[in-house]
């Protein structure tokens, strides 16, 4: 059943320029990239999250520091995407790294409150970057140049840039979770003292979940700092890591493509929401309150009619 | 001058510290007695911000409108309690973490409608609009001090009430072991209820302080909240005696660091580095510290006994 809702999602979302150009509202290109480009960082998440265990209140730091990458290297009149997106990437997977070393020490409340923190420092070091924008954040004067071999530019180029960018993230992590290492990080989530007791270094299995976790999110940052051509303080306010975590949770963290299904419900949702009513969060919270409390394994659940696994962090 | 400088910055940390501790008195025992983590408790200091500036609008009395936002907020608070909170003290952080996060964005959205677009203003009575001379030649508002005051008041109230009374014992001993305390035949379920009843109740007395100080406006409470929980996890979880001692810390060195951290290292950098990284390193220096409270002593500074 997984299977078949993945694939029909990701047809569908391939299918999704098509009809911009047929029904010419080109404004759908961007909402369903958003949906997607929110879908990776989601997958990200996901993979500390719903294999591992770990439940990060700070994921946004890496969408705002993937974003302000690319969105830094912009102003300084660096263009080319071939040195944005490592950066952006390579910057996020550093910071993973090092605030990995001393996050993962925690677990529980703890580590949700202490990504936070994290997360709560890169916000204010952004906030007070008045070379960059400060308070109202960064305009992205010119999209990342990929030398004539894809242009950002043209609305269906990037969004199948966007569209193979989310199946190689779907694939890795679908890859992650089957491989020997995936194995390692489910058996912490399950058991971290039985784990270290068979001799797995738990820790830096962790580490490495942690740091890919937060790569990947950086890619998704630097690709939503593109296609709003904007990067400010609010893509890493904390309640954008809550947003992220909604999703995830919404779509069922039993899964691989949960996140994806997560992303695009509850994008989709607040936009048609948006649309009927200028308050749509008066029907979203409840909503929102009502999926945590009955629907547990989240839509994959549901859709399955098998409970995901969601054991206490 | 750079004396006095130093007593209202001082005076004006002890004023977010005392602010900080009605949050954090709440959070700190519903996260300690019941291992629940609500992001709502923004929203209660929210509502009663709101219900003052309501009531005053009604009563035009300042004092009356601040003695019924109290109650309001209780009642929003049992409210919340018991359709919502209820359910979700068997789940995990998770689930907890999104179903507040659900009531955020509903109480936004419904302080929204209900006091407007625009944030309301609550206008202080004459008798509180004054200044105070503390030493010769520097005023300061006399309703900080006012302030500053109450929440000093309250804090020996609840120590009291925590170390003195029955209730207060069966709270303590709640914090340090909840299933103990359950086998020993106290309905825990009523405690808790009275003790988030309490803490909803000391949020929205911060609500309505913050009032006159800060605009009242929906989201306002998001940005305490954080800083509430910074407390209590510096603090310990579960413990009074811990947030006070953090809510006082975090007050007066995030009002410090603001105030004088580009000065400082002006002393070591030159004066324009100094001057760009000294804002960015002060907003940032309760995180720091909080991180390394969690690294090097992660049940916090002042953990309840027992744990």
């Amino acid at each position: 059943m997984e299977r078949i809702v993945t694939i029909a999602v990701l047809i569908a979302l391939a299918a999704v320029p098509l009809l911009a150009s047929v029904f010419d509202a080109p404004f759908y290109l961007d909402l369903f990239g958003r949906v997607m480009i929110y879908a990776i960082a989601a997958i990200s998440l996901n993979l500390i999250m719903g294999y591992g265990g770990m439940v990060s209140f700070g994921h946004a730091a890496f969408l705002g520091l993937g974003g302000y990458a690319v969105g830094i290297l912009a102003k300084e009149g660096i263009d080319s995407g071939f040195v944005q997106w490592p950066l952006a990437i390579g910057s996020c997977a550093l910071f993973a790294l090092l605030t990995g070393l001393v996050v993962l020490r925690t677990s529980g409340a703890y580590f949700i409150m202490i990504t936070l923190a994290f997360a709560q420092m890169l916000f204010f070091l952004f906030t007070s970057l008045a070379e960059y924008g400060g308070d109202d954040g960064l305009t992205i004067w010119t999209r990342s140049d990929f030398a004539g071999l894809i242009d950002l530019n043209d609305g269906a180029s990037f969004y199948y840039l966007i569209f193979a960018l989310l199946l190689a993230c779907l694939g890795i992590s679908a890859r992650l979770i089957d491989s020997r290492f995936g194995m390692v990080l489910r058996g912490a989530k399950a058991n971290e003292r039985r784990m270290q007791a068979i001799g797995f270094p738990t820790f830096r299995y962790k580490l490495a979940a942690y740091t890919i976790s937060g790569a990947m999110c950086g890619l998704a940052g630097a690709l939503l700092a593109n296609q709003a051509e904007f990067v400010g303080p609010s893509v890493l306010h904390w309640s954008r890591s809550g947003e992220i975590l909604v999703m995830v949770v919404l779509g069922g963290m039993g899964g691989v493509a949960g996140p994806v299904l997560g992303a695009a419900t509850y994008l989709l949702l607040s936009y048609f929401l948006a649309d009927l009513t200028k308050h749509w969060a008066i029907i979203m919270g409840p909503l929102l309150i009502l999926v945590v409390l009955f629907a547990r394994g989240g839509l994959l659940g549901l859709l399955s009619g098998r409970r995901a696994k969601t054991d206490a962090p | 001058m750079t004396a006095l400088l130093l007593i209202e910055q001082t005076l004006n940390g002890l004023q977010l510290g005392v602010m900080l501790f009605l949050m954090s008195a709440g959070l700190t025992l519903v996260f300690g007695i019941m291992n629940l983590i609500n992001l709502a408790h923004g929203s209660l200091f929210m509502v009663g911000a709101y219900c003052a500036a309501l009531f005053l609008e009604w009563t035009g009395s300042f004092v009356l409108a601040a003695l019924l936002a109290l109650p309001a907020t209780l009642l929003v608070g049992l409210i919340i309690e018991i359709v919502v909170l209820r359910t979700l003290y068997e789940r995990d952080h998770l689930d907890q973490v999104l179903a507040t996060s659900g009531l955020i964005l509903f109480f936004n959205e419904a302080l929204h409608l209900v006091g407007g677009a625009e944030a309301l203003y609550l206008d202080l009575p004459p008798f509180l609009k004054g200044q105070v001379k503390i030493i010769p030649g520097s005023p300061y508002p006399l309703y900080r001090l006012v302030v500053i005051a109450v929440g000093l008041a309250v804090a020996l109230g609840l120590y009291l009430l925590v170390t003195r009374t029955r209730t207060g014992m069966l709270i303590r001993a709640g914090a340090s072991n909840r299933t103990m305390l359950s086998a020993l035949g106290v309905n825990v379920r009523l405690l808790f209820t009275a003790v988030f009843g309490l803490g909803a109740m000391l949020a929205g007395l911060g609500g309505v302080m913050a009032g006159p100080i800060v605009s009242v406006q929906s989201g306002m409470g998001e940005n305490v909240l954080i800083l509430a929980f910074v407390v209590i996890v510096i603090g310990g979880i579960g413990s009074i005696r811990g947030a006070f001692i953090a809510a006082l810390l975090i007050g007066l060195i995030d009002t410090m660091g603001r105030a004088f951290m580009a000065d400082l290292m002006g002393l070591v950098m030159s004066h324009t580095a100094a001057q760009t990284a000294g804002p960015t390193i002060a907003s940032m220096l309760i995180y720091l510290l909080m991180a390394g409270v969690l690294f090097f002593r992660p049940q916090g500074l002042f953990p309840p006994r027992g744990r």
